[in-house]
């Protein structure tokens, strides 16, 4: 019995719940007979998994977006009299700001491709730091609607807008503290061994949190 | 040597996952059998709460305003006789239990996470550890929807649907924090609901055995890859739904709410946006379940494979454009009604493609006819009696008629009970031995299939005929309108038979932990079949006796029963219990390659290959009447040499 020891094979090393490639197999193969080919898949999980959450997302913001038009649509007057207008300009500018930090996201990325760590860092910080701006500038003019008498519960125009901008600032948020933990990772050293699932997740999180932002934008402030 | 080394290996693992200790290994699991297994337990549970709760909404119904037994202790203040508004609340909750934490976990949860893996040929899931976050989020969810039970005011009662401003304004129902926390259940749901689906869908895309085609892949895998698209894209629309209805209700916003310039149809929009999807979601995976439990029993191959997959596809799509079909009565146009008249009479077709299917699997089959077979059975008749009851109400002018009577309830419940229901009992006695590692008791399995069988009809049909005789669902009281007063010997025949349908599953339930537990021939066993051959006598007692006749008569009838049921069942206690074989029904899918049950990691060194699709019964090529996938073909190269 004490042979036994001696012939294990190694247990297999899990990197993010899916194994090492399989050995190849007798009976697998690529030849005419031998059919049974191990495939390799076009998007590895992590892609494939923010790809579906994305999807999710998408119809979650779907119901929220197409039931501020519902109201929007059937509302006599839009918005409503003597109710205060929402900040344009300044949003359209804050609009850019996030937009700025998803162009710092990509470079992080790069950054990583090229292996410089200190890059990454860097550029990580900068992401955030961007994404903080446009959630206070967002706060900031939050609180001077609230000051001029647009709540939550004044009317289907105050309901819509702080339900869908408020969703969205909390996905920001999300994302924020997401992007600060891999960022302190990375600091740490963390993914230059290869195991970037973590870090790649959440860059594409943060695009889709971002792209997202134009399409409210568009919706709720200037249609 | 190779066959030192699998078991060596085995041996490897059994220790690791001993190791990892109790907790690990039995609560806070990532292993994928660990979690279908809680997924599993956390359904059944449930299940006994939501069938209590029927089983209170249908006492009221027969004898209304009566006590109900057992209820004294708990509805003081009126000695047990139901109020109106714990009526509400009874066939509220008893609806949302059902589907959110009875079929969902148990059909989605517990079999998509045993099937996907095993079947495909992968170690686990894409995400084990999401695996094991989403477990726990759903189980939060449901003990958040219980404790609801405990609010001042009540549980949610405006319906599993609640409709708003019913739902959207707590003074028009007196509840309220019970329908907050239905709101806060679901939303919590619906994150563990979409942490599932990723993993499900990820997994079945990228982590397929070699040879694992998608058109290789057993039909309940592909239900299951429909039923998680389904799942992903249609919860975020509830989950938005019911944020907005929290908010009405707490943040005094006006999303519902006509006072400040909200639209209460917007709910029923939304809603059923998501409803008719989530329909499909708790009927997929039975459909699945039922397609690989009858080639297997018939012998034969499925009839038309790619016809299933496709239809199954065909209905995804469909599902996205008919949900109007529960509005037609909202204030809708005719002229989208009529739209939505025909979307909903296609969505039909799909439907039947699969029904022909199955019947064509059966033609001329020397049928097996195990319990897993009788229930799959079951769930493919008694579809079709729903799925012909969905044509009736499909059509607007019939619909103006019979909307919001019995008639739908009977409908919910031909497809719910009768499909998914049958479907999750088919699937439980099917893959018992793989999951626990043991055999059932056939004897037990009869007794539990034919009692639920015969009661689940004597239950339902009859709401057919009372709903067209204008009995409206989730009235009070039938006894206050005149029109219906001469209705209720048939309520009564509905409330007997559904004490009785409970009372029969005492069997399946003494059945479970029987064989769980492996006590065999012990006393425990001869027990459990004695209380089964029992009950099956006192369910004669009790339906002939709350139907009013002779409690003496039925009594001695009764025993009469238990007795020979017993005699019987003595000489059918063999299996119960027992370690089950690697692959009791001869079966062709990978699952029944692995241990049973299977060990951390499923398989040893290698994971299989697979060389065909699943359901080659009585081919040629084998001398068995089964070919399993991972068997290499005759005389190929590179056959397997041990
Ligand atoms: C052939 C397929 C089907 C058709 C044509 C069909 C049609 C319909 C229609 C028209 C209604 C609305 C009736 C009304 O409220 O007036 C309805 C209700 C319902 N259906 Fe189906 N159905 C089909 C299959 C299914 C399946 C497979 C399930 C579930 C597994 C299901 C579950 C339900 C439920 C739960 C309701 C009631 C919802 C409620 O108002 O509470 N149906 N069906
Ligand atoms: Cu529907």
């Amino acid at each position: 019995m004490t042979t036994l020891t001696v012939e294990r094979p190694p247990v297999p090393r899990r990197t993010n719940g899916s194994l090492p490639p399989v050995p190849p197999h007798r009976g697998g193969g690529d030849g005419p007979d031998r059919d049974p080919a191990p495939h390799r898949p076009p998007l590895d999980n992590v892609r494939l998994a923010m790809l579906f959450l994305i999807c999710s997302e998408v119809m979650f913001f779907g119901g929220l977006v197409s039931a501020f038009l519902v109201l929007r649509v059937t509302a006599a007057v839009w918005p409503p009299p003597l109710q205060p207008r929402l900040p344009v300009g300044v949003t359209a500018v804050n609009t850019l700001v996030l937009l700025g930090s998803s162009v710092a996201m990509a470079a992080a990325l790069q950054a990583l491709r090229r292996g410089d760590a200190r890059a990454l860092v860097r550029r990580l910080g900068l992401a955030a730091g961007l994404g903080s701006v446009f959630l206070l500038v967002q706060g900031y003019e939050w609180a001077r609607l609230v000051r001029f008498g647009l709540t939550l519960s004044s009317d289907a125009y105050g309901t819509t807008f702080y339900t869908l901008i408020g969703a969205h600032a909390v996905h920001v948020l999300g994302a924020l503290v997401w992007v600060a933990v891999v960022a302190l990772l990375a600091a740490r050293g963390r993914f230059t061994d290869g195991r970037t699932g973590a870090l790649r997740a959440c860059a594409i999180y943060w695009h889709f949190v971002v792209a997202l932002w134009p399409a409210l934008f568009l919706a709720v402030y200037l249609v | 040597m190779s066959a030192t080394s699998v078991t060596a290996h085995a041996h490897v693992d059994h220790a690791a996952h001993h190791d990892l200790g109790f907790v690990r290994t039995y609560i806070f699991s990532t292993d994928h059998k660990m979690i279908a297994r809680q997924f599993l337990f956390l359904g059944l549970s449930m299940m006994i709460v939501g069938g209590l709760l029927a089983l209170v909404v249908r006492w009221q119904l027969a004898w209304p305003e009566t006590a109900v037994p057992g209820l004294s202790n708990i509805l003081k203040e009126t000695d047990g006789i139901l109020e109106p508004s714990t009526y509400n609340m009874a066939f509220t909750m008893h609806a949302t239990i059902m589907i959110f934490f009875v079929i969902m976990p148990i059909l989605a949860g517990a079999f998509g996470n045993f099937c996907i893996p095993l079947m495909i040929g992968a170690r686990d899931m894409a995400f084990p550890f999401l695996n094991m976050l989403s477990f726990w989020v759903t189980g939060s969810a449901g003990v958040i929807m219980l404790s609801g039970f405990f609010v001042e005011g009540g549980h949610a009662a405006a319906g599993w649907t609640s409709y708003a401003p019913l739902s959207a304004v707590p003074s028009y129902t007196g509840v309220n924090w019970g329908q907050n926390i239905w709101c806060i259940s679901l939303f919590i749901m619906g994150v563990g609901s979409m942490m599932g689906s990723i993993n499900y869908i990820t997994t079945i895309i990228n982590m397929r055995a070699p040879g694992m085609r998608l058109f290789r892949m057993p039909l309940v895998v592909w239900s299951l890859f429909i039923t998680a698209i389904l799942l992903l894209l249609a919860l975020p629309v509830l989950t938005s739904g019911v944020a907005m209805l929290l908010f009405d209700r707490t943040l005094g916003t006006n999303w519902f709410r006509p006072s400040g310039g909200g639209e209460p149809l917007l709910w029923q929009h939304l809603f059923w946006y998501f409803g008719h999807p989530e329909v499909y979601i708790l009927i997929l995976p039975a459909m699945g379940i039922a397609s690989e439990i009858l080639p297997v029993f018939c012998r034969k191959p499925i009839f038309g494979y790619h016809a299933m997959a496709f239809s199954m596809i065909a209905i995804a799509f469909l599902s996205w454009v008919v949900y109007g079909h529960h509005m037609f009565v909202s204030g809708m146009s005719p002229a989208l009604g009529m739209a939505f008249t025909v979307t909903t009479m296609i969505i039909a077709v799909p439907s039947a493609i699969k029904t022909f299917n199955w019947l064509g699997t059966m033609w001329g089959a020397r049928m097996q006819f195990t319990v897993p077979m009788l229930n799959a059975l079951a769930f493919v008749s008694m579809f079709v009696i729903g799925g012909l009851s969905g044509i009736f109400m499909a059509s607007t002018p019939v619909d103006i008629y019979i909307q919001d009577t019995y008639f739908i309830v009977a409908h919910i419940h031909y497809v719910v009970f009768g499909g998914s229901i049958f479907g999750a009992f088919a699937a439980i006695y099917y893959w018992f031995p793989k999951m626990f590692g043991r055999l059932t008791s056939p004897f037990l399995g009869h007794v539990h299939f034919w009692g639920t069988f015969v009661f689940f009809n004597l239950t339902f049909f009859p709401m057919h005929i009372i709903g067209v005789g204008g009995q409206m669902r989730r009235i009070y009281n039938p006894m206050q309108y005149e029109f219906l007063q001469h209705q209720q010997p048939w309520n009564v025949l509905i409330t007997a038979s559904a004490l009785c349908l409970g009372l029969v599953q005492i069997p399946f339930v003494l059945n479970f932990f029987a064989s769980l537990f492996g006590w065999r021939a012990g006393w425990f066993r001869v027990l459990a079949h004695a209380v089964g051959a029992l009950v099956a006598g006192a369910t004669i007692l009790v339906f002939f006796s709350s139907l009013g006749y002779g409690k003496v008569l039925f009594g001695i009838v009764g025993l009469v029963v238990a007795v020979v049921v017993f005699a019987v069942s003595r000489r059918d206690t063999a299996g119960c219990g027992e370690k089950a074989p690697l692959n009791p029904w001869n079966s062709n899918t990978l699952e029944w390659t692995a241990p049973s049950p299977p060990p951390h990691l499923n398989w040893g060194a290698t994971i299989p290959t697979v060389y065909r699709g699943p359901y080659e019964y009585s081919s040629p090529e084998s001398k068995e009447d089964f070919l399993p996938q991972n068997v290499p073909p005759v005389g190929a190269a590179g056959a397997r040499r041990h």
